[in-house]
């Protein structure tokens, strides 16, 4: 508790790479966790994309995938990229690096607690694989990990006790992004530097600010679901499992069948669809969780690369918060199909609908700032206007499922696919991957390679489109989601080349994938060598040495005199003025 | 070379921004620490973190709340009446509660007197001197205090044994977590908010033991502030979840 705050330079191994309390290298283990993660999710995919259209195939590990082995690649592939991807590398990852150097601190407001969320993480994430190993494998519940499927142990494989891991894996993930969450907060309240007034924070900060909020706001509510839930399935406690359910011919029971006391317990009158109204009070915030931190990115590579300031700043900003507030209030579009009154639908719908203001508030002041910008095309702005596109595309079936008449239809369906993955799946992995080409340079002291970065780039977005965009199609036309096997449905026929398609798109995109780690890994040994600034960019992390060093600043404090985005300033001498640069800036 | 052209239209640094909080480290590597200006430093930064702290918890009492809520206003089919009816039995709850009550509000009281003495013992100590030396062992002015800390402690401490104890009792009339979703509510709330408590006890155990592990004075000070704010709320929570489950039966 009462450790030091900004502390000496760690010598020993352990303390300098393993429990290092200093925010980059625990930036550096989230990203790389996220990195691990991300392939276990996405060779998870790829199994899954096989099986559909060729039900046959014989799977390494797997062999030949049974329709419950399908919903157990469905469930962990959504689970491990939402939380220990879309949630930990954009906001834990990045966003530990370099939200201090931003904002001009040391280190973060608790680097203990800070440290110890990243370990929190890391148990976590090795209970989720655990499920994998142990009897009855993985759990089948899906991400949204539904009662009452997810309730009784005996409804399927994978429900006894790699379900129970499942549940004391995103537990433990919660108290791991609460302790995150509030260190964010109060480094971003309490360690500016001298000058960096909140509207002079660059957008990167403000979205993971914002972000930090809601993960605040959003994880307790998990867990209090995951606690109750957990009861349900091991105490027998009656908080979702309603009474009389019958599962393969018997009526559930829990696993012991009787109480402490030595009577039998029966389950009566609990709600299944208060789990998902917990589930998704939290679980829509999650949502943003995963973008902001892409949103922040994508302004900031906007800007910087344009040449010109980022269009409506303030607009940003309270674009931004505004998404964050409405988040809130917007679970039940999750649940039309669960039998809400059609007034409680009509609100959401409205409220729902009312997001596509700031969004397209943001999306309009994208276009403003590369409107008339000297653009330079390096692969990280391919990446940010990748992303502001993908985000574009995703979005705008937004409206569509947000109508309760449309979404009945299309929920289920490969429609829903198709608009989250664009959206939240792709678009954030592409905020991702802008933020490290980037910033790979202040990392690791060595630049990415272009060409191979090129490469990746056009090869992904070409391939992800191909992959995704004609999955709405595939909705209208009534394919379900979450079906193991369509190509014996008579209706769904003529869907299977385009299935083929999409299939073999997603293999070329997973192939490019090759591309980025190998130019990642090259890069840091062989990469040229990078200047302190090789962007031209204003924000106070391009003004300390790459990699920067343990204090970041070198034991001076940072003064601030500029906002975040002053490129092409009239009468200045560079096109870019730093955030530190004197207050009145002369010609030389 | 340095032709001044029109000073370009910048912002004064004048809005936000509380300045550099922590001086930055010696050159000669490692920190000095307890100078005064950063304690107070230290302190405003812990409390901040606290209260979104609390934040967090809130947002999970407020979830079992809504659950508690929901719950108590479902119905399950009944076959033998043909229609939905409630299985929400209310339970008494044990009495012992209210002694508890009275415990854990005495607590509170006996923190805020830590808080004072300590206080006090920060003003009287010459600025940067013993702030940053280990304290002499619960002595002020040659006089023995009284050990309001670990009065709290042990109240802390007798609160959660009273609970257990409440939970004995019902045991005793056969009413376990899943006896009645009343009683599932019960068993979640009252276990949720003691594991809280808990923390709070275990971390006034290590504000008292600081002068035995040689930490600055500042260090108990700051322990202690801190999770006094955590300790008064869960003080609240406790009365909150106690008139929930009395008036809410």
């Amino acid at each position: 508790m009462s450790e030091q705050h900004a502390h000496a330079a760690p010598t020993g191994f352990i303390r300098k790479y393993v429990f290092s309390l200093d925010h980059k290298v625990i930036g550096l283990q989230y990203y790389f966790l996220a990195l691990v993660a991300v392939f276990v999710g996405m060779f998870l995919s790829l199994f899954m994309r096989i099986h559909l259209v060729w039900p046959e195939a014989n799977l390494p590990w797997f062999g030949h995938i049974k329709p419950e082995q399908y919903l157990t690649l469905l469930t962990m592939h959504g689970t491990i990229m939402v939380f220990f991807v879309l949630t930990t590398a954009p906001q834990s990852g990045f966003g530990n690096y370099f939200l201090p150097i931003q904002i001009g601190a040391p280190d973060m407001a608790f680097p203990t607690l800070n440290m110890l969320s990243f370990w929190t993480t890391f148990v976590s994430f090795v209970v989720m694989l655990a499920a994998f190993f142990v009897e009855g494998g993985a759990p089948l519940a899906g991400w949204t990990n539904y009662v009452t499927l997810s309730a009784i142990p005996s409804a399927g494989p994978g429900l006894g006790l790699g379900e129970d891991l499942w549940i004391i894996s995103i537990a433990i993930f919660c108290v791991a992004s609460l302790m995150g969450a509030l260190n964010f907060i109060t480094t971003t309240l309490d360690l500016r530097a001298r000058g960096m007034s909140l509207f002079r924070m660059p957008l990167t900060c403000w979205a993971w600010f914002v972000t930090a909020m809601l993960g605040l706001l959003a994880f307790g509510v998990l867990l209090a679901g995951g606690i109750l839930l957990l009861l349900d399935r091991n105490v027998g406690t009656s908080f979702f499992v309603p009474g009389g359910l019958n599962v393969s011919g018997n009526l559930s029971f829990p696993p012991g069948g009787l109480n402490p006391g030595g009577h039998p317990i029966t389950h009566t009158g609990g709600s299944p669809l208060l789990w998902q109204h917990l589930f998704w009070f939290f679980g829509h915030p999650e949502v943003y969780i995963a973008i902001l931190p892409g949103m922040g990115v994508a302004s900031q590579l906007l800007s910087t690369f344009s040449r010109k300031p980022i269009f409506g700043y303030k607009a940003m900003v309270y674009a931004i918060l505004s998404i964050g507030m409405l988040g809130f209030l917007v679970w039940g579009h999750h649940m039309f199909m669960s039998g809400m009154s059609p007034y409680s639908a009509f609100a959401f719908s409205v409220m729902t609908m009312a997001i596509g203001v700031p969004s397209a508030i943001k999306t309009f002041n994208w276009l403003g700032t590369l409107w008339g910008g000297r653009i330079r095309f390096a692969t990280p702005m391919l990446f940010a206007i990748g992303f502001v596109s993908l985000f574009v595309s995703g979005g705008l079936s937004g409206p569509f499922l947000a109508q309760p008449v449309l979404d009945i239809p299309l929920h289920d369906t490969a429609f829903v696919v198709a608009h989250f993955h664009l959206i939240m799946g792709v678009a954030a992995i592409f905020g991702i991957f802008a933020g490290t080409y980037y910033w790979f340079p202040k990392m690791f002291g060595r630049m990415m390679n272009e060409t191979l970065g090129k490469i990746h780039f056009f090869i992904t977005l070409a391939g992800t489109y191909a992959v995704f965009m004609p999955m709405h199609y595939l909705g209208m036309a009534g394919q379900p989601r979450r079906y193991s096997q369509f190509t014996e449905l008579q209706y769904l026929q003529h869907l299977i080349p385009l299935n083929q398609f999409i299939s073999i798109a997603a293999f070329i995109t997973i192939a490019a994938q090759f591309v980025f780690v190998f130019n990642l890994f090259w890069s840091m040994k062989k990469g040229k060598k990078a200047e302190i600034n090789p962007w031209e960019a204003t924000t106070l992390e391009w003004t300390v040495p790459s990699p920067p060093p343990h204090d970041n600043f070198g034991g001076v404090t940072p003064v601030v005199n500029h906002g975040p985005y002053e490129y092409s300033v009239p009468g200045a001498a560079k096109d870019y003025i730093m955030q530190t640069d004197p207050a009145t800036v002369t010609a030389h | 070379m340095a032709t001044t052209l029109s000073p370009v239209a910048v912002d004064e640094p004048k809005l936000g921004g509380r300045g550099p909080t922590m001086a930055p480290p010696p050159r000669d590597g490692g920190w000095g620490g307890g100078r005064p200006d950063e304690h107070r430093d230290r302190l405003r930064r812990y409390r901040i973190g606290m209260f979104f702290a609390l934040t967090a918890v809130v947002m999970l009492f407020v979830s079992f709340t809504s659950a508690y809520i929901v719950r108590q206003g479902v119905g399950t089919w009944s076959d033998a009446s043909a229609r939905y009816v409630t299985d929400w039995q209310p339970i008494s709850l044990p009495p012992i509660l209210w002694v508890n009550t009275v415990i854990l509000l005495l607590s509170s009281f006996t923190l805020a007197m830590a808080q004072r003495t300590l206080s006090r013992k920060l003003k009287a100590a010459p600025r940067g001197g013993t702030l940053t030396m280990p304290e002499p062992l619960l002595i002020v002015d040659g006089q023995r205090s009284i050990p309001w800390l670990g009065i709290t402690v042990v109240l802390g401490a007798g609160f959660l044994v009273g609970q257990l104890l409440a939970w004995e009792q019902l045991r005793h009339l056969g009413i376990f977590v899943s006896t009645n979703p009343s009683s599932s509510f019960f068993y979640v709330l009252t276990g949720t908010h003691g594991i809280h408590l808990l923390g709070g006890v275990l971390a006034l155990g290590y504000a008292g033991m600081t002068s035995l592990l040689r930490k600055p004075l500042a260090t108990r000070f700051l322990v202690v502030d801190v999770t006094a704010l955590y300790w008064h709320f869960m003080d609240f929570l406790w009365i909150y979840i106690f008139a929930l489950l009395h008036f809410a039966r």
